[in-house]
């Protein structure tokens, strides 16, 4: 992995952006997330939660598990708003 | 020896970020912030970003006139290193009854004797602006082409960067949990970490503000109640102003990033600092903004959340001095706080120096709630 690789696929975040953000002082996941939208996208970050929480871990030393993790937010999977109207959600 | 701070401000959120610059800005050499968690970890980060300037008290009116003005050009007075991205695309407001709609009126001749660019459109009018509003049962809209919305967590960013290139210092994951007071005047504050000396400590806690109002031997009138919103995929564009619905209670823009971001207002939501999502708010908001919006069915949700509006008696915010000497607050902005921000923070900064406002800001003083003079806010969602 280098700077160029993409970490957010989502949000289209390479890793170079990451660290960057991560070496002018944001050291938790929330910063990270609420600074750049790294794990806003649509899979809520699945891809990305773990490989930036490693690359803080790089930086501070902490251990994975003190890294806080950002809250999962409900609905897990996308509902669609019809559906959660009582209408639903049949396109059309 | 203790630290010594020349004014401390307790909250990271755009309130107290933005103070800091102000403060520095005017040379005041050490000014700390202090914030328990991270920087727009509050409300701030949880907002729905909206900026209007139809508003039906004057005050409120002209805070939010004055503060897109300073939204327009805080990239480059801030020399922000990124983009705040503000965007003008409007704001629509629904009237449903004639009651609104009456409002409305009122409030239309006040903001347009503001300057403020405020039109009212009839429906079909409403139509041209949103194609895919549901015109249905609607009297009447009022429509403001340079309300609009900007990015929360880049606005902290960015007065917090700026706060800091001027000498201010900023500290996270520092919690406030005492207030040292000597006969009535402010000495200092007490952190999970230490205690600092100093002659000024503002209250900028949002949602905790009682808390710390507490703290220091006062009651305040604020309260935290729990606001939801959603985020659905984004999509092309296809709307561009905020769309208000005071009666379905509905407020619904689309993100530059093309995500829909939606709440509603719970009348009954309880006072608590609970800010779980729930499945209740899922329905009634999909309800509302199927119904207004119905293109905006087939959209899937992809994330939900809670946040606390911090509540005062008359939904407009609680700004000054108060009785302890040197003990200021900037609370009780009751779900309009973000707009406001730009011009309060600047104003509050007048205040704590001593100076004279631009503003006169008695009316928001905490006093007036002692004698009953309340500036009621009429349009808040
Ligand atoms: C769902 C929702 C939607 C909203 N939509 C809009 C909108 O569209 N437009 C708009 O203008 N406004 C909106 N608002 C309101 C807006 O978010 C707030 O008015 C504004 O962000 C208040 O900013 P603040 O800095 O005063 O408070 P906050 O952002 O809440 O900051 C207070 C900070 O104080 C910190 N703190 C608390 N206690 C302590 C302590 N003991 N020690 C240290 N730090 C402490 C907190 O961690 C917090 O970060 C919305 C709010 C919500 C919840």
């Amino acid at each position: 992995m280098d700077d160029r690789t993409i970490i957010c696929r989502c949000e289209d975040l390479t890793l170079g952006e990451i660290r960057e953000l991560i070496a002018r002082g944001f050291h938790t996941i929330d910063e990270i997330k609420r600074i750049s939208r790294a794990g806003m996208g649509q899979c809520q970050g699945r891809t990305c939660r773990m490989l930036i929480a490693e690359e803080i871990a790089k930086v501070t030393g902490q251990s994975l598990e003190e890294i806080m993790m950002p809250t999962f937010r409900p609905p897990a999977k996308g509902i669609k708003l019809g559906i959660l109207a009582g209408g639903g959600g049949y396109d059309g | 020896m203790a630290r010594t701070a020349d004014v401390v401000i307790i909250g990271g959120g755009v309130m107290g970020c933005a103070l800091a610059y102000h403060l520095a800005k005017k040379g005041v050499k050490r000014v700390l912030v202090l914030e328990k968690q991270y920087l727009a970890s509050g409300a701030t980060g949880r907002c729905g970003a909206g900026v209007r300037q139809q508003w039906g008290s004057e005050m409120n009116a002209w805070l939010a006139r004055e503060s897109v003005k300073r939204f327009e050009r805080m990239n480059e007075e801030l020399e922000f290193r990124g983009d705040i991205e503000f965007k003008q695309k409007g704001y629509l407001l629904l009237a449903y009854t004639e009651a609104q709609w009456d409002q409305f009126k009122q409030n239309v001749a006040l903001q347009q004797g503001l300057d403020i660019p405020v039109t009212m459109v009839d429906p079909q009018g409403a139509k041209e602006i949103v194609p895919h509003l549901n015109t249905e049962g609607l009297i009447g809209a009022t429509y403001c082409p340079t309300d609009g919305h900007a990015n929360p967590f880049l606005v902290t960013q960015a007065y917090a960067d700026a706060a800091k290139r001027l000498g201010a210092k900023i500290e996270t994951f520092t919690e406030v949990t005492g207030i040292v007071v000597e006969k009535g005047v402010v000495r200092g504050v007490v952190t999970n970490r230490e205690t600092i000396e100093t002659p000024v400590v503002v209250n900028c806690a949002g949602a905790h503000a009682a808390v710390i109002g507490r703290m220091a031997g006062l009651e305040l009138p604020v309260y935290a109640e729990r606001h939801q919103a959603l985020v659905t995929e984004p999509v092309e564009p296809v709307q561009d102003p905020m769309v208000i619905s005071f009666y379905h209670r509905l407020y619904c823009q689309q993100t530059p990033h093309g995500s829909f971001i939606m709440g509603v207002n719970d009348p009954n939501e309880p006072e608590s600092f609970n800010i779980q999502s729930s499945w209740q708010f899922l329905e009634d908001v999909a309800r509302q903004a199927v119904t207004l919006l119905p293109p905006l069915r087939k959209l899937r949700v992809v994330r939900q959340w809670g946040g606390l509006y911090d509540m005062s008696p008359d939904a407009n915010p609680v700004l000054g001095k108060t009785e302890v000497e040197g003990f200021f607050v900037a609370a009780g902005f009751s779900g309009h706080g973000f707009m406001i921000a730009p011009m309060t923070s600047q104003i509050l900064a007048e205040v704590v120096l001593g100076e004279e406002p631009v503003m006169p800001i008695e009316k928001l003083e905490l006093d007036r709630f002692r004698h009953g003079d309340f500036v009621m806010e009429p349009s808040v969602v």
